[in-house]
């Protein structure tokens, strides 16, 4: 690949670095380190909540693997993909201004500390710590392997090399800088990742001369690549909408996603949050997709659907602005992975140590313990990205189903049905997450719907019924 | 104390629900201009900025009036509150 194109890209890593690091000055001033490493001592403001929700939500298969999907579907795949605006506005209105309340009052820093505080059971702390940690070390090794496959692709490196150079410029500033560090270096990302959606959805308009001649072209290849059903036909309208739980308004249960729903400053930060968080993640998914269909045109005949993206990039910009919209996908994948590795630190130190293993640590051991823990997990995880598994999008798909049958109806229900107990929460997780396991591997897209659907119904039946059933224990020490 | 708290949690409940009714207008205009005008044969499509009409409806104007319905519960709708408890420590 040209060097001028990876002159712009080089910079954006070293602009992450030097932020993060400038940022991780706050954590040896801040009152509480728990508070400020795992959740910024509470303070991001509207752009910075907008940025880090749409920037962890959205990653590698936002920028390669989507566009690849769509490449090969066709115009289905953008309204598939479309069902994802819903992030925008859902989990801040729905977790909302209760969930900010609730999680101030049990002095909340993690999820599962909400989760701890509202059932008050150490069952759901630990259940919790095993889900988030076991699904969500999956996820970032698939987020480590695209990121590094597409440095590799980029300049040529070596996988393993491309590997290092990434977690390097990942962890430092993760493991010095926190939360904090991780939710100012998203909102650049998220920029980038904005801008080159535009960028490069307006040169590919341009280089395919213009969109009508560019959907004449997709209805003379194959006019299905212009339904919503898909270039074979195959895509129900059923299977198309039940993404809306999977990646609409399931997110909710994500718990990466969720502690920012408690990360903010107060109401305005909330309301500034909707609207920027509502126009950028639409414009990205919009953008993203629509250009993966266009290059079907433009750049015809890509085998490896993960390319499209990059090889589009360098056909339809001059090498230098290639450059920088290629750093759109890396900062999608720098942006998911350090909120990853902070979550599952933070369920080792929080949810584990400090509840279980010390309960009365000092703020200076629980420091060292939290820059270990980190440290560890990261290097845990270049390890095993080292002999990647295959298929990104699936690993990706399987932690977030996961995660969300079995947090979506304990944070959800918890928050706004005062019946719902411990009893309840637990029989919901275990539920969602064996139904999951189960139908992934014996019926996946049982009734061609998603997956995730039938674990997220059982899981709301149990919460609901087993609730009901044992809230004569809870009758007197009842929640607010 | 449990008055206040009464008071801003009816206001969350509130939003809670708008934030519900807005995924069900969202959906409704998703899937209806989809698989209702996108159903029909490609060939007799009609086609409006260069794009099936079916897909210019659904996914750009779409999204356009989803971002307009945000401003204007924004603007009109959603309540400031504070959310600490004012001085009470007790927990």
């Amino acid at each position: 690949m040209n060097s001028m194109a990876l002159i712009p890209l080089f910079a954006f890593l070293i602009l992450i670095f030097v932020v993060g690091i400038y940022t991780a000055r706050k954590v040896s001033r801040a009152d509480s380190f728990v508070q400020e490493y795992f959740l910024g001592s509470r303070q991001l403001g509207g752009f910075i909540l907008a940025m880090t929700m749409i920037a962890t939500y959205g990653s590698a298969s936002s920028f390669i693997g989507g566009p690849g999907a769509a490449y090969t579907y066709g115009l289905s795949w953008v309204l598939l993909a479309m069902s994802q605006v819903v992030t925008g506005y859902f989990v801040l209105l729905i977790l909302g201004k209760k969930f900010a309340i609730m999680a101030r009052k049990y002095k909340a820093v993690t999820l599962i500390d909400y989760l701890q505080g509202r059932y008050g059971s150490n069952k759901i702390t630990i259940l919790s710590a095993i889900s988030i940690i076991l699904f969500l070390f999956s996820a970032m090794i698939a987020q480590w392997v695209g990121g590094a496959r597409l440095i590799e692709s980029l300049t040529g490196l070596t996988y393993e090399s491309a590997l290092f150079l990434f977690a390097v410029s990942v962890l430092v500033y993760v493991i010095i800088g926190g939360f904090r560090a991780v939710a100012i270096t998203d909102a650049i990302q998220g920029v980038v990742m904005l801008g080159g959606t535009i960028i490069l959805l307006i040169a590919t308009i341009i280089a395919g001369g213009g969109m009508e001649n560019i959907m004449m072209g997709l209805k003379a290849e194959n006019p299905n690549l212009l339904s919503p059903h898909g270039h074979d036909g195959e895509l129900s309208a059923r299977y198309i909408s039940s993404f809306w739980i999977l990646v609409g308004v399931g997110v909710v249960g994500l718990p990466q996603v969720a502690v920012r729903a408690m990360s903010y400053k107060n109401s305005r930060s909330l309301h500034r949050a909707l609207i920027i968080g509502t126009i950028v993640v639409g414009s990205i998914m919009l953008g993203m997709h629509l250009i993966g269909v266009l290059a079907r045109v433009v750049v015809p005949g890509i085998e490896v659907a993960d390319k499209v993206m990059p090889l589009l990039a360098l056909e339809v910009l001059p090498p230098w602005l290639a450059g920088i919209v290629l750093a759109a996908p890396m900062a999608a994948i720098m942006s998911t992975v350090d909120s990853l590795l902070l979550i599952v630190s933070s369920a080792i130190v929080k949810d584990v140590y400090m509840n279980f293993i010390n309960k009365d640590a000092k703020e200076k051991q629980v420091k060292r313990i939290s820059f270990w823990v980190t440290s560890i997990t990261g290097i845990l995880v270049f390890l095993m990205a080292l002999s990647p598994p295959e298929l990104i999008i699936w690993l990706n798909l399987f932690s977030f189903g996961g995660l969300e049958a079995v947090f979506i109806w304990p944070i959800v229900l918890g928050l706004y049905w005062k019946k719902g107990n411990a009893h309840g929460a637990i029989a919901s997780m275990i539920s969602g997450l064996v139904a999951y396991i189960l139908f992934h591997s014996f019926a996946p897209n049982y009734m061609d719907m998603h997956t995730v659907i039938f674990p997220i119904i059982i899981s709301f039946f149990m919460y609901v019924l087993v609730s009901l059933f044992t809230q004569a224990q809870y009758r007197q020490n009842g929640w607010v | 104390m449990d008055h206040k708290e009464d008071k801003r949690f009816r206001v969350a409940g509130h939003e809670a629900l708008i934030g519900i009714a807005l995924v069900l207008i969202n959906f409704l205009w998703w899937y209806g201009f989809a698989f209702g005008l996108g159903g029909q044969p490609v060939s007799d499509y009609d086609w409006i900025l260069g794009m099936p009409e079916w897909f210019f409806y659904s996914c750009i104007v779409g999204f356009f009036l989803m971002v307009l319905l945000v401003i204007i519960v924004v603007k009109y709708m959603l309540t400031d509150i504070p959310f600490d408890d004012e001085g009470d420590d007790h927990e």
